[in-house]
């Protein structure tokens, strides 16, 4: 009789739990889906107000209703490229370490520390940057350049600013501190990848362990090493908390100081969206996230797909 | 013969430059690695020093003071607890069949690869917007900021990440398992709730805990979500404090005494996310 049952139900159980995982996997999609839908809906009154003109306008005024989002996209972008200026070579370096250089029994140690400060949560780097580290920045970093280049017309301007230790550099040091273990994890998966067949014949002709890495290595998995600064690049762009401490909250672009407190998308996100009375301040907010999520889905995608491609060309070769 | 010899110094030569340049890369590369962990160690030793000097028994017992008072974390921990495990409770299911659905129904299909290609854009989307989706669809709509909407934006994140480590569990299933299933006429959805989910647990059960890590330290999506409170609450209806923005809070104030509070905050935060990281790798390693 039982048997009978389960072969009775069985159909049904397959139609249902097939269903169910479909139901999953598009209820995933239509995640992605509705996150443009809602944030093109909520800013389309800013949208229908300034139209692309808000990408290139610097006005952020309340109370005259008037807004512009170039000097957080301004702080967004400038943050994230002297981030990856700063980390992609350490990354690179990191990686190059774990794969050629490290003892095998440091390997694996070594390996889980640089995951273990990926995993480390952005706003206990954004507060250790404000309260630790934005004070010693200013002290030993900050009031040497600004007493060097005193006089100097273009580089005063550059470092001008109290020495507090808030601005873009600061806010790009933390974000590179926080990427570095993601865009070394990545790239050292990647140079894995590399054929120790070909490593080990460029070894039996003599070549140093730079040549292996440079000439061989690198040009074998350079897609995938472009995919991981990209990976890097779409964290940095879209981080939060670790910017919003240090980069001082203040909508003004009028001096070119990386110390001059500055602004970024999600740092205006964070601190001015829950005051926002609804109307047109909080679409133009909606429209800042909406510039920022288009941005990053561009370099996400970009970098999944660079990925995609070693891996292809990987199993091809295989 | 006289050929080479002439050509010695200069071999030599090259010989140092190449050795030298190998020298250069290799000491920059050790110090990249130092470079890269001198931060990991000072951010864990000021956060220890800092946390532990504001750690107090009334932190854990007390809610969260109005400036310049004495008081604690206790309604902030209790309500990082209860969002949490609602969203862990809400996100898993849906990721863990979506992963199935990409492991072992569509891995050809339109469907299988465009969910697996975005699906891996959500895992590193910036979690602020997640927050802003939230908002316009829950906080928007209902007028008021709650615990629930807090919840549905940390299932959000939960989702991406338990996919792909289903998924990737899955894959490394062998398929004699589930050929051996199959030949004894069993239906496909007992072979894959009781054959390679089964013998992926632990790969499965290590993707939720690392996603409950990442959902503990995020602000950013309750910030207009969840909002905070300063009592304790148990109402998910209700806007709810939660760890992570009491301490951006207390952190950006000018008062000692919160700013005590945040490090502790912050030092409780990072202990339970890299406790949850290491459990996870010792559990996953053991199979």
């Amino acid at each position: 009789m039982n048997s009978s049952n389960h072969r009775l139900n069985a159909p049904w159980g397959d139609w249902v739990f097939a269903l169910a995982a479909k139901g999953a996997a598009i209820l995933t999609l239509a995640v992605l889906v509705g996150v443009m839908v809602s944030l093109v809906i909520g800013a389309w009154p800013a949208i229908e107000q300034f139209g692309l003109g808000f990408l290139f306008s610097t006005e952020w005024d309340p109370v005259a209703d008037v807004y512009g989002g170039l000097v957080m996209i301004y702080g967004t972008l400038m943050t994230s490229i002297i981030a990856l200026l700063i980390a992609v070579p350490v990354s690179f370096g990191i990686a190059f370490f774990l794969t050629e250089l490290s003892p095998g029994w440091l390997r694996r140690p070594l390996g889980i520390a640089v995951e273990l400060l990926a995993a480390v949560p952005s706003i206990v780097y954004g507060m250790w940057g404000l309260l630790v580290f934005g004070p010693i920045l200013a002290e030993y970093v900050q009031q040497p350049l600004q007493s060097v280049t005193e006089g100097i017309p273009v580089l005063e301007s550059l470092f001008s600013g109290p020495p507090v230790g808030i601005g873009i550099l600061p806010a790009g040091i933390i974000l590179a501190i926080m990427i570095i273990p993601f865009i070394a994890s990545v790239m050292r998966d990647v140079f894995e990848v590399a054929p120790p067949m070909l490593k080990e014949s460029a070894y039996g002709l003599g070549s140093t362990t730079w040549e292996v890495v440079s000439k061989v290595v690198l040009p074998y998995t350079k897609i995938g090493v472009v995919g991981a600064i990209m990976l890097g690049l779409g964290r940095a762009l879209g981080e939060t908390m670790a910017v919003t401490f240090v980069i001082g909250n203040t909508n003004q672009l009028n001096s070119p100081s990386v110390f001059e407190a500055a602004n970024s998308i999600t740092s205006a996100l964070a601190n001015e969206f829950a005051e926002a009375g609804e109307g047109l301040h909080q679409a133009s907010l909606i429209y800042l996230g909406l510039v920022l999520f288009f941005i990053t889905f561009l370099v996400l995608a970009f970098s999944k797909l660079l990925l995609l491609r070693l891996k292809k060309s990987e199993g091809a070769r295989a | 013969m006289s050929e080479q010899m002439i050509n010695m110094p200069m071999r030599k030569r090259m010989h140092n430059r190449r050795k030298i340049i190998n020298l250069v890369a290799l000491t920059l590369s050790l110090g990249a690695m130092a470079f890269g962990l001198v931060w990991l160690i000072w951010i864990l030793i000021e956060t220890v020093r800092l946390g532990i000097g504001g750690l107090t028994m009334s932190t854990l017992t007390e809610s969260t003071p109005p400036p310049m008072e004495a008081g604690g974390l206790a309604n902030a921990i209790w309500g990082s607890l209860l969002m949490v495990s609602a969203a862990t409770v809400l996100g898993t299911p849906i990721g863990v069949m979506a992963g199935v659905y990409l492991a072992e129904y569509g891995q050809k299909g339109w469907l299988g690869s465009t969910t697996r290609f975005i699906n891996d854009i959500l895992l590193s989307a910036p979690s602020i917007v997640i927050g802003l989706f939230v908002y316009t669809v829950v906080v928007a709509r209902m007028k008021t900021f709650s615990g629930w909407a807090g919840v549905l934006a940390l299932a959000l994140i939960v989702v991406p990440v338990v996919v792909r480590t289903t998924e990737n569990m899955l894959t490394l299933v062998p398929n004699a398992l589930r050929e051996a299933a199959y030949a004894l006429g069993t239906p496909k959805w007992k072979v894959i709730s009781s054959i390679t989910l089964k013998s992926a647990r632990a790969g499965v059960v290590t993707g939720v805990l690392l996603a409950v890590a990442r959902i503990s330290g995020e602000t950013a999506p309750l910030l207009f979500t969840s909002l905070s409170n300063q009592f304790w609450s148990s109402d998910l209806s209700q806007p709810m404090s939660s760890l992570p923005v009491t301490i951006f809070m207390f952190a950006m104030s000018p008062y000692e005494s919160w700013q005590k509070l945040a490090w502790a905050g912050v030092f409780l935060i990072t202990v339970g996310v890299l406790a949850l990281n290491i459990i996870a790798r010792t559990l996953f390693r053991q199979r």
